[in-house]
């Protein structure tokens, strides 16, 4: 994950505390989706940035969870996320995202 | 109990999946309050 | 109607300016010098040999058809081509000694300097290069002694030229204090430059054109040419037509991050259209900055850092020969502020519009070109099969449409879809490398309507979240009627078979 964005979500989680806080990915690879989540959760796996070491624990799902879009107007789902579900690996960008969010979030 | 609504919302979206602002218009419709939006872009 | 009149496309293997230049490079470099990428990233670069028998490369020069790379096994970095050449009918493959010949010739403020064996070496290889004249040689004056280049760079912020890790020469800053002018951007902006040259030289012969015969130049790279009081003050375009004696043209710059090259297209044609000018030049180089880009991730996986290519193409837009592919001015597909930026919306705008303007359904397009990135280089990166991404979303419109079913959609991208064969450069895979392959299936009457579509991720400039993207039909040319030319259609054959010898004429000269 780029620099500046573990730069921003580290102090975002600072200053609103990490228990508030939900992420939302959009990413198009299970692999890049599952990094993005492993980063907020335990950590930068190639500590290169900000969040390396550190564990935000941050509750993380991607767009296209099935929980998560429960919730959102499916007018506006239909609208904005839809048509890529016919485009993107759906099942396992859930799998990879949840199992981050199972194994790191606090 | 619901996950997103009253919550502070990061959003990492990605320009050749979801982009951010479209994720933005979803959490918005769930009551979330967003309060960070960027897109990746690995091309 | 503007046509399509000529494509150019070339690449340079640039390992070295890779290794110094790129910006994940340079990045690295300063934030963690000791890194373990930095340590392994040599043993990962090709040579030049490789580079050229590397399918995807052969296929951007016009070596290799479509059609073919789809048979030609992945990796195709274990595929190495049999009859790879570094000539083909779009272009060339430069390798980087004789582009660093090329980036002094492209200096007009001795910036560059070269050491002098070098440069007497590459003198002689350039010497022989079909498209640079005298005047272009004489440019490349005699060397200068190896340790004045080592201090200029050592003392003074010089960037060194490499080859195989040996200092073979530099590139100074042109100003004392701005950035705009240090010499790590001299030398962005002196590899754009340089690089043009190569696609405009081979365009002006496949479009069976001289240089005094273009009117204008579009540039449509990546970098911005300027100084701190105007950071992208411009102007690439008079900078490169200088170079290759395009006396009779004035020109300018057009960015939009990848979707530059479509927007380029577009004034092009409407400067055509409008009867403004008659022949337009729509050219971009190559780009220092994105060599490299996914490197980590390409070391990281042990392949090949396959981003080690530079991107040029060059385009003539010309008025209506009756002959040649015509840009569809009246349809034109465009991604407006209002749109909106998830990809349904977007991908509505650039392609079910237009086609539902020409009464078309979207599988009555023969072709879509959209953003053509080689999948080899992005899919170790965690960015997918962009290509093939672009096409399920059209096939995925098509299935909203009604027009396929849900279950079609794989047959549908194969159908209409390409394979993605072009480097990472931004701007340069963004639709247009699959205008050579739309124009010559056009004429050889195996396609008639194709689509173009550029996306740019205007995000990145901080400037605004949103996204941008524009799409032109490429369509058959209906020919001219009498009341257009004032002429038979005898004398329009007539014309076009003497077009043809000129342009076969041109091509033995060369």
């Amino acid at each position: 994950m780029d620099l500046q964005n573990q730069a921003r979500i580290k102090e975002l989680t600072e200053q609103y505390g990490g228990e508030n806080i939900v992420m939302l990915l959009g990413g198009a690879e299970p692999e890049s989706a599952s990094i993005a989540a492993e980063t907020v959760t335990v950590g930068d796996p190639t500590f290169a940035g900000p969040l390396a070491g550190v564990s935000l624990g941050l509750k993380v799902y991607h767009v296209v969870e099935p929980e998560i879009k429960a919730e959102f107007d499916p007018k506006v789902y239909e609208e904005q996320v839809a048509m890529m579900e016919m485009v993107l690996d759906v099942d396992n960008l859930v799998a990879e995202v949840a199992k981050m969010r199972q194994e790191g979030s606090k | 109990m619901s996950i997103l609504a009253g919550k502070k919302v990061i959003i990492m979206g990605d320009r050749d999946g979801i982009p951010g602002p479209a994720i933005a218009e979803c959490a918005n419709s769930a009551g979330a309050d967003v309060v960070f939006v960027t897109t990746e872009c690995f091309v | 109607m503007p046509v399509v009149k000529g494509v150019g496309y070339s690449l340079i293997h640039a390992p070295n300016i890779l290794y110094h230049n790129g910006t994940t490079q340079t990045s690295e470099r300063k934030k963690n010098p000791q890194s373990e990428y930095l340590a392994k990233l040599a043993n990962h670069l090709r040579s030049y040999e490789t580079a050229l028998a590397y399918a995807p490369n052969q296929v951007y020069i016009g070596n290799i058809g479509m059609d073919e790379l789809r048979s030609i096994p992945r990796p195709w970095y274990s595929s190495p081509v049999a009859k790879a050449d570094r000539f083909g009918p779009y272009g060339e493959i430069m390798p980087e000694d004789e582009f660093y010949g090329l980036i002094k010739i492209a200096d007009s403020f001795d910036l560059v300097r070269l050491e002098a064996e070098f440069s007497a070496a590459v003198k002689a290889k350039l010497a022989r290069h079909r498209y640079l004249g005298n005047e272009l040689i004489k440019r490349l004056s005699d060397g200068k002694e190896l340790a004045q280049i080592q201090k200029l760079v050592d003392d003074q912020g010089a960037e060194g030229l490499f080859i195989a890790g040996r200092l073979v020469g530099c590139v100074r800053s042109a100003h004392e204090i701005d950035e705009n002018l240090s010499a790590h951007v001299m030398l962005e902006n002196l590899v754009t430059k340089a690089s043009s040259l190569l696609p405009l030289f081979y365009l002006l012969t496949t479009a069976g054109a001289k240089p005094a015969d273009i009117d204008y130049i579009i540039e449509c790279s990546e970098e911005a040419c300027g100084d701190m009081n105007q950071r992208g003050g411009g102007n690439f375009a008079k900078a490169i037509g200088e170079l290759a004696g395009l006396v009779n043209a004035s020109g300018s710059d057009v960015r939009g991050f990848c979707a530059g090259p479509v927007h380029a297209i577009l004034q092009a044609a409407s400067l055509v259209k409008s009867g403004v000018f008659k022949n337009v030049a729509v050219v971009g180089g190559g780009s220092a900055a994105k060599l490299g880009m996914n490197g980590k991730d390409h070391v990281n996986k042990n392949l090949p850092v396959l981003e080690d290519m530079l991107g040029t193409f060059a385009l003539l837009i010309a008025a209506d020969d009756g002959f040649n592919p015509v840009i569809r001015l009246d349809v034109v597909g465009k991604h407006n502020i209002g749109t909106g930026s998830s990809p349904q919306q977007v991908m509505t705008a650039l392609v079910a519009e237009p086609a539902a303007k020409l009464n078309l359904k979207l599988g009555d397009i023969d072709h879509f070109s959209a953003e053509m990135q080689n999948p080899e280089i992005t899919e170790p990166a965690g960015a997918g099969n962009v290509p093939e991404a672009n096409y399920k979303m059209i096939a995925a419109l098509a299935v909203m449409a009604g027009e396929i079913a849900r279950g079609e959609i794989l047959q549908f991208v194969e159908k209409h879809g390409l394979i993605g064969f072009a480097p990472t450069q931004g701007h340069i895979p963004s639709g247009v490398p699959a205008l050579g392959y739309f124009r010559d299936q056009i004429l050889a009457g195996r396609a008639k309507t194709c689509m173009l579509i550029g996306k740019g991720s205007l995000f990145l400039g901080r400037m605004t979240n949103l996204f941008d993207g524009l799409s032109l039909v490429i369509d058959k040319n209906p020919g001219l009627k009498p009341a257009e030319t004032g002429i038979s259609r005898d004398a329009v054959r007539q014309l076009i078979a003497e077009a043809l010898r000129d342009m076969a004429q041109n091509l033995k000269r060369g």
